[in-house]
């Protein structure tokens, strides 16, 4: 009798664990269960398609054909219990399937904003699809916003509504942007290119209470008392693991669900992966949550092949990596690069990694080069971590050395040197690295 | 633009298309599908990426609108033939 999988979650990670069971077993059932009606989507993508560099269509890498090929049934729904016991789950529909082996990838939430009003019509947020979608429907030249919160989302949704000519407030709690991942440097860069954007910056102010009209949003108050006149509050202060269905089921959970190296839950038939997935990294010691498309493709991938073939492919979570787009800036963020906290959000954001606030005693050094700010966090004789801003290709040998954790003592010290032509070292001595790898 | 001057051009893509394709670099890679829908004579880019192959399509132009257009800079021409070492890390 086929084994039967039941992949909990339509997103990346259930769409590369399917590949990789489907890979091992040809004749395998692979049921997934989603809970948002498009399916499977590019969510990253949705800020290109609110800054209307893509159509809504294009969001969406595989045709019926595909999962067809695939050999993978996709049933609609929200998986509401799961009963380990016998082995199976109920959807919210009253109906339920059986499983051999479980993957549950049902993905992260964004936070709500906690201060009176904050029910309104016109809070909007950037978690899905059909958000994307409202955000397009309200915005409009004339239209003002006010944004709230940090991390890529947030400048996602400022840089979609100025792609759509709406007057974007972007409040900061503090003085500068994503102050626990990127250098004061790098910060002031994106600042500088919110304002050329026309972005009106409000540094140092929190948002009091949204205000409103008849249920519609009119505008907000901050704590010192002043007044801004919107139609809409964005708000991108962190999302959370969906974690419900693992904790009710008895799973062990902290923030997200417990898995070890080949990320089987603490019962050995259930695997998670993706935004749930709460892993230990040996490197650091320390249990570490990823909300990154690359990590959820990842874990995605081992977990179907262990689900397919018993757990023997571990997980190797490297230097987390994510390449973005912050105020026209391209921007790769690799390994460890800051700490401590943001005040501006509560947790994690999407297109974010723990492990890049866990740099600790690591040396900074940065630089221009060009068209681009390089930034390395260096430890012992390794590059544990590196941003670059602007031109991408450093970033292409970083990467290397970075997830390689390449011995670079030859040419550390170099490039500890005030004024130290960090570009042109690294590229010199990845060539040659690479040469012998 | 005179027919030498066509028959250059002509040649020089010629060439560039056999001396080179576009390679991805398929970890940086989020699927939005800029690369497929900006590709002129309709390439699915995106398909090839999520693959980890170059874009070896015959239809290919090597006209680098996939190139410019991604918005994470992850699709680059590299000799025909080469492939830069990927990634291994991260169970790729």
């Amino acid at each position: 009798m086929p084994l039967r999988h039941l992949l909990v979650g339509s997103g990346p990670a259930s769409i590369a664990a399917a590949e990789a069971i489907r890979s091992r077993d040809l004749t395998a059932e692979i049921t997934c269960i989603g809970a948002e009606p498009e399916g499977y989507y590019s969510r990253p993508g949705l800020a290109y398609y609110l800054a209307k560099e893509v159509p809504e269509g294009s969001l969406f890498p595989f045709t019926d054909h595909d999962t067809d090929a695939l050999g993978i049934t996709f049933v609609p729904g929200t998986v509401v219990s799961l009963d380990r016991a016998a082995r199976t789950v109920t959807l919210e529909s009253g109906r339920t399937l059986p499983y051999d082996r479980l993957l549950l990838a049902t993905g992260s939430i964004a936070n709500p904003v906690h201060v009176p009003g904050g029910d309104l019509d016109g809070v909007v947020k950037l978690d899905d699809l059909r958000d994307a979608r409202d955000l397009a429907r309200r915005a409009g030249r004339g239209k003002a916003a006010v944004v709230v919160g940090g991390g890529i989302t947030a400048l996602e949704i400022v840089e979609g509504l100025c792609s759509r000519h709406v007057d974007v407030h972007y409040l900061m709690r503090k003085r500068r942007y994503w102050g626990n991942v990127l250098s004061e440097t790098e910060s002031l860069l994106v600042e500088d290119g919110l304002r050329q954007r026309g972005v009106e910056i409000h540094y140092d102010t929190r948002l009091a209470e949204i205000l409103g009209d008849r249920g519609k949003v009119t505008g907000v108050r901050t704590e010192s008392g002043d007044t801004i006149h919107c139609d809409m509050v964005a708000v991108a202060i962190g999302v959370h693991p969906r974690v419900e269905l693992a904790n009710d089921a008895g799973l062990e959970c902290a923030r997200g669900v417990l898995v070890d190296e080949f990320l089987a839950t603490s019962d050995p038939d259930i695997y998670a992966a993706g935004d749930i997935a709460e892993v230990f990294d040996p490197g650091t010691q320390r249990r570490s949550l990823e909300v990154l498309w690359s990590s959820a493709v990842a874990k995605g991938r081992i977990a179907g092949l262990n689900m397919a073939s018993g757990p023997i492919h571990a997980y190797d979570g490297g230097a987390p990596l994510n390449v973005t787009r912050l105020a026209g800036f391209k921007l790769t963020i690799m390994g460890t690069v800051g700490g401590g906290e943001d005040s501006d959000l509560e947790g994690i954001v999407r297109g974010d990694s723990e492990a890049w606030r866990q740099a600790g005693e690591a040396t900074m050094v940065e630089s221009q080069a060009g068209d681009a700010h390089v930034r390395l966090a260096l430890g012992t004789d390794t590059i544990v971590g590196g941003v670059v801003m602007g031109d991408q290709a450093l970033s292409f040998p970083l990467q290397d050395l970075i997830g390689a954790r390449a011995d670079v003592g030859a040419v550390i010290e170099r490039l500890k040197e005030p004024g130290a032509p960090i570009a042109r070292i690294v590229d010199d001595f990845w060539t040659e690295w690479s040469a012998r790898a | 633009m005179g027919a030498f001057d066509w028959f250059r051009s002509d040649r020089a893509k010629s060439e560039a298309l056999a001396s080179a394709w576009v390679v991805p670099e398929p970890t940086r890679c989020v699927q939005c599908g800029i690369c497929s829908f900006y590709c002129p004579v309709g390439i699915d880019v995106r398909r090839h990426v999520w693959r980890g192959e170059p874009v070896k399509d015959s239809r290919c132009l090597t006209c680098g609108e996939c190139v410019k257009r991604c918005p994470r800079g992850l699709l680059r021409f590299e000799k025909a033939g080469t492939m830069r070492r990927l990634s291994t890390r991260r169970g790729r």
